[in-house]
C-alpha cells in the first residue's frame, strides 16, 4: 500500500492494514498529513490540525483496539483537550478546550486518534457551512458548491479522503444533510444514545453527535465507539451498546418500510432527487422489503416547531459567550452593558444573532404561550405521528434533502429557503428518533455528478435496524464505490 | 395606625452539602479565589449540569419540617439574564413546579426581639420552597473587577412566605424561628452574617379600609436579622409617610444601607427583567417519592414538640421548656445534664440563669462552655444533698466556669464543704449553749429570734462550715 493510496481506505480497510502491521499508526498520520497539505487548501475542511499531538499519540496507541490507530476528524464544537474549539465563531477564535468531550474520550479509549477540527456553520447554525466565521468549505464533487451543513467540514473531509471518518453534530439535520450532499454515510443517533458532555450546545433537547464515514460498516464502528450512557450527561439513555458492525448482514425479507406520502409531494422536491428516491425504494423492494404508504399528518409543522424550540434553547445556550471568563471581548468598554453589546455584536455572526433574537422573542413574557408552549404541544403531536407509524413499520424512508448541493451564495440572502433544507430531517430531532443518510445516486448537473442521499429513520434506540437496511442497500448498489473527483480514489 | 403592613420574605439558604449543585466541586468557604471551579460551574462550552441529590434531600427535608406539600414530580428551569457573576448568563432554578409548596413556620415567643413581645402561637404561611444554584462573587478593585467563582453553582434553597407577616418584629421572629429549624435539621448553618442565610423583603402598606395589597416594594442587602427588622421599620415609616401626604407608591426595588439606617432606590418596575423561564433541557424532571422516603428518618424533633416533651418529662415550666427547646445546643446540654438527675428543674434554673449570664458575660456559646453537663449535674447534686449551701454553690460555679474543674474538685480544694457531721455539731452546740446561758433561756421562754444568735455562734465556731439548717435543728432539740 503506497502512502498516496492509504487515505483512500475505509476504516475497515485501514484497521486490517494496522492490525497486520502492514502500516504503522505514524505512517497513517504522515500519509494523511501529506494528503491534507496537498488537497485541503482547495477543500477547506479543517480549521486547525495538531499533527504533532497526533503523532505523539500514534507512538503509544494499541492497534488491536477496535479503532486502534485510526485518525478521526472532529467538528470544531466538540472539545478536544488542548486543541482550539472555535465553534466556527469569531467570539471563540482563540479558545482552547481544557478538557475532552465524552465522545472524544470514548474514541481515545477505542484507540482512535482525534486529528483536526473541522469547519462548520457558526455554532452549528446553518445548512451550508457558509456561516463559518473563518472560511468556506467546498464540496469535493464540485468546488463551486457548498458541502451542506452545519457539519460541512466533517462531511467534506471524509468525501475528499482527508479523513477516514469524522464526528459531526445533528440538531436538525446537520450530519445527514451534508452527508447526502457530499455522498458519504452520516448517522444521527437516538437522542440520549450519545453523550453531549463536552459538545458546545446549540439546542440541548435536539443536539446529538453523529459519525460520518465512507461506508455503513465504518459508520457502525464509529457509532458503537461513541455511544453509551454518561454520568456527566443526565439525558443519556442507560441502554446497552451493541457492536453494530457485527450484526449488519441480515435478510430484509420480513422488513416493512414506510413511505410518508407528505414527503414525496410538493414542488420543493428536486426532480433528480425524486427520481433517485423512487429508484431506491424499488431497489429496497427487490431486496424483499415490504413498502407501506403512510401518513405523518403533522410534519408540515415540523420546520416551524423546530425553529421555535431550537432558537429558544440557543438563546440561553449562547448567552455564556459574553467575553467575561473566556473568548474574545470588546476592548475599552465603559460599562458592563457596553461590554456585552459590543463583545457579542462584534463576536457573533448574522445568522447566530438572528436566531438568538428569534429565540429571545419566542420566550418573552406575553409570547411564551403563543410560541414556545405551543411548539412543545405540536412537538408531542409529531412524536405521536411517528409512534403511530412505527407500530406499522420498522423504518421510514425519505430523501435526506429536498435538493442537491447548491452554489455558494445562492441561498444566503433568503434564510427561510435555507431553513427548508432541514424539511425531511428535523422531525427526527424533534422526536428523538434515529436516522441515517446513505448515498443513493447522482444528479447530472453541468457535467458534474452531484450526490443524492437516502434517509432511513428508525425508532428510538433502533440504530441497529437502520444500519442493517442501509448496509443491505449499500451492498446492493454501487453508489459508495463512486468517489468524488477530489478524493484519493480517482 | 390606620395602615396595615403586609410583608413577604424570600429567604435564600445555603445548604450544607459537600459538593456543588450541578458538579463535583467542593463547597468550602475561605479557599483561594477560583480554587473550587470546573468546566460546569465556570459555564465553559460543552459543560452539562448533573443533579446533586443531597441538595434535593435537604430541600425535601426542609419541606417535611415545615409541613409543606411535596411535589411528586418537580423540574428545573432556566432563568435568563445577563450578569457577570453568573457563568452561563442563566441561572438553573425552579419556576412552576417547585419541590415544596405551602407549609408554615411557627413563631415562638422567645424568637421575638428581646425588647418586643409578639403574638404567641402565630405561624407564617409559606408559598413555596425551591432549589437553585448560587452565583459567583465580584470584587471591585481600583480599576478592575475580579470574580471568584467558588460560590458559583453552590446549592441555594429559596423559601418564599405569603405576604402575611405584619410587623418588623414578626419578620424578626420568623427568621429566628426558621433559623433554629434549619440548624436543627442539619440543613444549613444559617448564619446571616456569613451569607448562609440571605433575605429579600417585599413590603406593602395599605389603608385599613382597603382589602387589596398596596404597591409591592422589594428591599435587598440586609445582612443580619436585626438589619431586616430595622430596614422594615424604616421602610414602613417611609411608605406610610408618603401615603399620608397623598403620594402614590409604585413597584420598585430598594437597597438597605446599614450604616445610614435607610433604604434607597435601586430600580423601578420599568427596568424589571423578563427572565424568560423555560424548562432546562439538560436536566430530567425529578421524581421525589424515593428521596422523600430516604429523608423521612432525618426529620428531627422540632422546637414545639420538644418543648411539650420537656414539660412532661422534666416537670419544668412551659416558659423554661420553650427557651431550652428553641436552641438546639442548649436543649442538648440540658438533656445531658438532666439525665439521671433528681431535680431537673434545678438544672434548668442553673442553665437559664447563672450559666446563660456567665456565657454572655464571657462572650461564649454553650458549645464552648467549660462546664460539661455532668459537672453541672454534680453541682446541683451537692446542693441537694446539703454538702454545700446555695450561697457556696455560686462560688463553686464561678470557679468551675473559669477553671473547668469538677464541682467536687473545687469543693475539696477550697475546703468549703459543709460540716454535717452530727456528733461534731452536737458538741459545738453544747459549747455555745453553755457559753450563752441568757439567749438559751430566752429561746426556751419563747423568744424565737434568739435561735438566730445561737446558730450564728455555732457557725462562727465552725468557721462557717457548719450546715446551718442542721445546726438550727440540733439547737431546737436541745433547748426544748
Amino acid at each position: 500500500m503506497s502512502p498516496a493510496e492509504l487515505p483512500g481506505l475505509t476504516i475497515t480497510g485501514l484497521r486490517e492494514c494496522l492490525r497486520t502491521r502492514d502500516v504503522s499508526p505514524r505512517e497513517v498520520i504522515e500519509a494523511l498529513r501529506t494528503r491534507i497539505e496537498d488537497v485541503d487548501p482547495t477543500i477547506g475542511a479543517y480549521l486547525s490540525i495538531d499533527f504533532d499531538a497526533a503523532l505523539k499519540e500514534a507512538e503509544k496507541v494499541d492497534v488491536d483496539l477496535p479503532l486502534g490507530g485510526v485518525p478521526i476528524a472532529i467538528k470544531d464544537l466538540i472539545n478536544v483537550r488542548g486543541q482550539l474549539c472555535t465553534c466556527g465563531s469569531k467570539i471563540l477564535a482563540n479558545y482552547r478546550a481544557p478538557y475532552d468531550a465524552t465522545v472524544v474520550q470514548k474514541l481515545r479509549s477505542a484507540g482512535a486518534i482525534p486529528l483536526g477540527k473541522t469547519n462548520m456553520d457558526e455554532f452549528a447554525m446553518g445548512s451550508s457551512t457558509e456561516n463559518s466565521a473563518f472560511k468556506l468549505t467546498r464540496n469535493p464533487w464540485d468546488i463551486s458548491r457548498v458541502p451542506g451543513g452545519s457539519s460541512g467540514g466533517s462531511a467534506a473531509a471524509v468525501a475528499a479522503d482527508l479523513a477516514f471518518g469524522s464526528l459531526g453534530t445533528d440538531t436538525g439535520g446537520s450530519v445527514r444533510e451534508p452527508a447526502a450532499m457530499c455522498g458519504v454515510v452520516g448517522l444521527k443517533p437516538t437522542y440520549g444514545r450519545v453523550s453531549r458532555f463536552g459538545v458546545t450546545a446549540f439546542a440541548s433537547s435536539l443536539d446529538q453527535v453523529g459519525p460520518f464515514a465512507k461506508t455503513v460498516r465504518d459508520c457502525a464502528l464509529l457509532a458503537s465507539a461513541i455511544a453509551g450512557v454518561d454520568p456527566q450527561d443526565s439525558t443519556t439513555l442507560p441502554a446497552d451498546v451493541p457492536d453494530y458492525s457485527r450484526n449488519l448482514d441480515v435478510d430484509l425479507t420480513r422488513v416493512r418500510i414506510g413511505v410518508p406520502k407528505e414527503y414525496l409531494i410538493g414542488e420543493a422536491l428536486d426532480e433528480h432527487v425524486r427520481t433517485a428516491i423512487n429508484a431506491a425504494v424499488e431497489k429496497l423492494q427487490s431486496l424483499g422489503v415490504e413498502i407501506v404508504m403512510l401518513s405523518l399528518p403533522h410534519t408540515e409543522y415540523a420546520i416551524a416547531t423546530y425553529y421555535i424550540i431550537a432558537t429558544a434553547e440557543a438563546s440561553a445556550n449562547l448567552a455564556r459567550f459574553d467575553g467575561v471568563r473566556y473568548g474574545q471581548r470588546a476592548e475599552n468598554a465603559h460599562d458592563i452593558f457596553e461590554h456585552y453589546t459590543r463583545t457579542r455584536g462584534e463576536g457573533l455572526g448574522a445568522e447566530v444573532k438572528r436566531r438568538v433574537i428569534l429565540g429571545t422573542y419566542v420566550l418573552s413574557s406575553g409570547y411564551y404561550d403563543a410560541y414556545y408552549a405551543r411548539a412543545q404541544k405540536v412537538r408531542e403531536l409529531i412524536r405521536g405521528d411517528f409512534a403511530n407509524a412505527f407500530e406499522k413499520v420498522d423504518a421510514i424512508v425519505s430523501p435526506t434533502t429536498p435538493d442537491i448541493a447548491f452554489k455558494f451564495g445562492e441561498r444566503s440572502a433568503d434564510p427561510l429557503k435555507m431553513y427548508l433544507a432541514d424539511i425531511f430531517t428535523n422531525a427526527a430531532n424533534l422526536t428523538g428518533i434515529c436516522g441515517i443518510s446513505v448515498p443513493c445516486g447522482f444528479a447530472q448537473v453541468e457535467d458534474r455528478q452531484l450526490p443524492i442521499g437516502l434517509q432511513l429513520l428508525g425508532k428510538a434506540l433502533d440504530e441497529q435496524r437502520i444500519l442493517q437496511i442501509a448496509h443491505a442497500y449499500e451492498q446492493a448498489t454501487d453508489w459508495h464505490k463512486i468517489a468524488a473527483p477530489l478524493s484519493a480514489r480517482r | 395606625m390606620n395602615f396595615v403592613a403586609s410583608i413577604g420574605l424570600e429567604v435564600h439558604v445555603q445548604l450544607k452539602t459537600r459538593s456543588k449543585m450541578f458538579c463535583g466541586c467542593a463547597v468550602e468557604f475561605g479557599a483561594g479565589p477560583n480554587e473550587h471551579t470546573c468546566p460546569v460551574c465556570l459555564g465553559l462550552p460543552g459543560a452539562l449540569p448533573v443533579m446533586n441529590h443531597e441538595a434535593l434531600r435537604l430541600t425535601l427535608l426542609t419541606g417535611l419540617m415545615l409541613d409543606c406539600e411535596i411535589a411528586p414530580l418537580s423540574k428545573f428551569d432556566r432563568k435568563n439574564y445577563f450578569y457577570p457573576d453568573m457563568p452561563k448568563n442563566y441561572q438553573i432554578s425552579q419556576y412552576d413546579l417547585p419541590l415544596c409548596a405551602n407549609g408554615r413556620v411557627p413563631l415562638h415567643e422567645r424568637a421575638y426581639p428581646s425588647d418586643a413581645r409578639g403574638k404567641i402561637d402565630k405561624s407564617v404561611p409559606l408559598a413555596r420552597i425551591h432549589l437553585e444554584e448560587d452565583v459567583a462573587k465580584s470584587f471591585h478593585f481600583e480599576t478592575t473587577t475580579g470574580i471568584d467563582f467558588n460560590r458559583a453553582g453552590t446549592p441555594l434553597m429559596e423559601i418564599v412566605t405569603q405576604p402575611e407577616i405584619h410587623s418588623p418584629d414578626e419578620a424578626f421572629a420568623f427568621l429566628a424561628s426558621l433559623k433554629q429549624i434549619l440548624i436543627q435539621g442539619g440543613v444549613s448553618d444559617a448564619d446571616m452574617e456569613k451569607g448562609q442565610l440571605r433575605c429579600d423583603c417585599n413590603v406593602s402598606v395599605r389603608p385599613k379600609s382597603r382589602a387589596e395589597l398596596g404597591a409591592k416594594i422589594e428591599i435587598k442587602n440586609m445582612n443580619s436579622i436585626s438589619g431586616v427588622r430595622r430596614a422594615l421599620a424604616f421602610e414602613l415609616d417611609r411608605q406610610v409617610h408618603l401615603l399620608e401626604r397623598g403620594e402614590k407608591l409604585e413597584q420598585e426595588t430598594r437597597g438597605w444601607s446599614d450604616e445610614r439606617g435607610e433604604t434607597f432606590l435601586m430600580r423601578t418596575k420599568e427596568s424589571a427583567h423578563d427572565y424568560r423561564y423555560f424548562p432546562d433541557p439538560d436536566l430530567v424532571p425529578v421524581k421525589t417519592d424515593s428521596l422523600v422516603a430516604e429523608v423521612r428518618s432525618r426529620v428531627p424533633e422540632l422546637p414545639a414538640a420538644k418543648r411539650a416533651r420537656f414539660v412532661e418529662q422534666y416537670q419544668i415550666t412551659d416558659y423554661d421548656a420553650a427557651v431550652l427547646a428553641n436552641d438546639v445546643d442548649l436543649a442538648r446540654y440540658f438533656e445531658s445534664a438532666a439525665q439521671g438527675a433528681t431535680k431537673p428543674k434545678q438544672i434548668a434554673n442553673w442553665i437559664l440563669n447563672d450559666l446563660q449570664s456567665a456565657l454572655s458575660a464571657a462572650n461564649k456559646t454553650i458549645n464552648d462552655c467549660a462546664i460539661p453537663p455532668e459537672a453541672l449535674r454534680e453541682l446541683v447534686g451537692l446542693i441537694d444533698s446539703g454538702r454545700i449551701s446555695g450561697k457556696q454553690a455560686k462560688d463553686v460555679f464561678a470557679d468551675m466556669f473559669a477553671s473547668g474543674k469538677s464541682a467536687g474538685e473545687v469543693v475539696r480544694t477550697k475546703g468549703i464543704e459543709q460540716l454535717s457531721d452530727t456528733a461534731a455539731l452536737e458538741k459545738m452546740c453544747d459549747e455555745v449553749i453553755t457559753a450563752n446561758p441568757k439567749p438559751a433561756a430566752d429561746f426556751k421562754a419563747g423568744n424565737a429570734a434568739s435561735l438566730n444568735f445561737l446558730t450564728g455562734q455555732v457557725m462562727k465556731l465552725s468557721k462557717g462550715k457548719a450546715n446551718p439548717q442542721l445546726v438550727g435543728e440540733i439547737l431546737q432539740r436541745k433547748l426544748k
